[in-house]
């Protein structure tokens, strides 16, 4: 008996505390000083209402909501099947799979840099680069025809973008289609195989730890990401418009 | 007289009141500051059941919660409540959606301070949501045993966002009708069921039909998409995560309440 009291003393149940008061009330301070901004703002910012809605009268540029705005800038550099579709859905399977796949032990429920800093460093490149910066990027810099322009800047819809974009492979000096398509294909399945075969090369000794299928996922989904940055400083810094072409999608 | 002079009388009207059949069975327990009043206050109400009657102290930090998900939920609340008001003034109709926000803004008694706070709280509520899931993973709250509220919460995420994304729709005005409009036109491109997708030729799917027209109800952002996403919004997408959100607290009960540091 006097153990288990002992027990329980040291455990983290030692220091608990009673809901009521004490989380409640923080709750109900919280919740009143948000409801106040709440409420200020809204008397005093009015939500927008445009004219109605028109089928024959594009707006230009048209954005999706600014959540999304991310989204819809990736597409200067991917087709809609990638921007649109598959890259959404990586980041719902991914996030869900975070748990699954960083095993690392330390750093759970307290803040630490120093215990995980992979782990962080790859979740604030996602989230604040791919994501915040980008929104930020799409709501602020995107103008008429999505071209970019400098907050100063007018939107002149008529800016003329000369379209210098090429393929890597003819970038390369390949002409026919065909090679053009072995070679892209060369080159998306030599990254993703590379990039594999390094990871493990160089993580070896966590293999028997971490597991083969944890480690492939992980790799992958962190391969499609830098390959997304690598695609946006290819079309930004060399114009190139696809990597791989072929009949059926264009990567 | 004596007893009104003396304050008495309140004293003895406050006992018929308190000890009334009405009141008794309406609240089932005394307000005094007893340990046992503490508890029964949290586990015999309905509402504030959802927290554990007791919590580890660091977990009341806001430098640890950022009271983020409460805020969220708040939010969430908010919507709810507001968006009621609006529903009685609203109809998702081609001809009228458009005339309804008028008449809401400039008709309705605080019809305008209704929609407002409608429309910023779902704003709130995207980026606090965001805000929250940085926090959770910032504390590796995310790791054994949370892994399985990580994954709810990432429906969670998901919901919000597409609770906020087909409300964009109903004021039916340029802005609405073309963000859906470029954000829906993703759907065409979904690779097998979208007709400009990657395979669609090998499924034979058709601007008439394909995953955007299921979800637009035609071939453009029409009436009938209105009344889909009308419906998605005020009803599917709210319960589907109202109920996700009891999983989620019940979850964090189940757990052993917020993480910490053992
Ligand atoms: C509608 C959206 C959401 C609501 C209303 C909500 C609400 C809450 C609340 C009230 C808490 C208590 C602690 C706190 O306030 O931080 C909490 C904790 C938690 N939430 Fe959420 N949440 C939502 C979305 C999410 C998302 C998107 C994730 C992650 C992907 C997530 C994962 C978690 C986890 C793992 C915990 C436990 C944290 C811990 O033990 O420290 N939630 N949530």
């Amino acid at each position: 008996m006097a153990q288990a009291v002992k027990k329980k003393v040291e455990g983290p149940s030692a220091d608990k505390v009673h809901v009521w008061p004490y989380l409640v009330r923080l709750e109900f301070m919280c919740a009143i000083i948000c409801m106040i901004v709440l409420t200020v703002w809204s008397i005093v910012i009015d939500a927008p209402l445009e004219e109605a809605a028109n089928p024959t009268k594009t707006p230009n540029p048209s954005k999706a909501p600014w959540y999304f705005l991310g989204l819809q800038d990736i597409l200067v550099y991917f087709d809609p099947w990638f921007a649109g579709v598959v890259a959404p859905s990586l980041i719902i399977v991914g996030l869900m799979l975070i748990p699954y796949l960083d095993v690392n032990p330390k750093g759970n429920g307290y803040y630490t840099y120093a215990e995980r800093k992979v782990a962080i460093w790859v979740y604030c490149f996602g989230f604040l680069v791919l994501w915040i910066a980008l929104i930020i990027m799409g709501v602020f810099l995107r103008g008429p025809g999505w071209n970019l322009f400098m907050p100063w800047e007018y939107w002149d819809p008529h800016k003329v973008v000369a379209l210098t974009n090429v393929d890597l492979p003819y970038a390369f000096g390949i002409r026919t289609y065909n090679a053009a398509m072995i070679f892209g294909g060369l080159v998306v399945g030599g990254y993703f195989v590379l990039g594999t075969m390094v990871y493990f090369f160089m993580e070896r000794k966590a293999l028997k730890n971490v597991g083969f299928l944890r480690m492939f996922l992980k790799i992958q989904l962190l391969l499609i990401m830098v390959g997304i940055v690598v695609k946006i400083v290819l079309r930004l810094g060399f114009n190139i418009k696809y990597v791989w072409v072929t009949p059926w999608f264009n990567i | 007289m004596d007893q009104i002079k003396s304050g008495k009388i309140f004293s003895e009207l406050a006992k018929t009141v308190t000890e009334s059949q009405v009141w008794t069975s309406s609240f089932r327990h005394g307000y005094a500051d007893t340990p046992r009043n503490r508890v029964l206050q949290i586990a015999s109400n309905v509402w504030l059941h959802l927290h554990p009657v007791k919590i580890q102290r660091h977990a009341l930090r806001i430098k640890f919660t950022w009271c983020m998900g409460g805020i969220t939920f708040l939010m969430f609340l908010v919507t709810v409540v507001t968006g009621v008001v609006l529903m009685f003034y609203y109809r998702p109709v081609g001809e009228y959606a458009y005339y309804d926000m008028k008449y809401l803004q400039y008709d309705v008694p605080f019809g305008m301070l209704m929609r407002n706070m409608h429309r910023w709280a779902a704003h709130s509520m995207v980026i606090t949501v965001w805000l929250h899931m940085f926090r959770v993973f910032l504390t590796g709250s995310y790791k054994p045993p949370r892994e399985f509220n990580w994954v709810i919460g990432v429906f969670l995420v998901t919901f919000t966002l597409l609770l906020s994304f087909t409300g964009y729709l109903l004021p039916w005005d340029q802005l609405s009708m073309w963000a859906v409009t470029v954000g829906t036109n993703m759907a065409r491109a979904t690779p097998f069921l979208g007709h400009e997708g990657p395979f669609a030729e090998f499924v034979g799917v058709s601007p008439r039909y394909d995953a955007r027209s299921v979800l637009l109800g035609g071939s453009l952002v029409g009436p009938p998409a209105l009344l889909r996403f009308y419906v998605l919004h005020c009803i599917f997408i709210p319960l589907v995560a109202g109920a996700l959100m009891i999983v989620h607290f019940w979850r964090i009960r189940k757990d052993g309440g917020i993480s910490g540091p053992l």
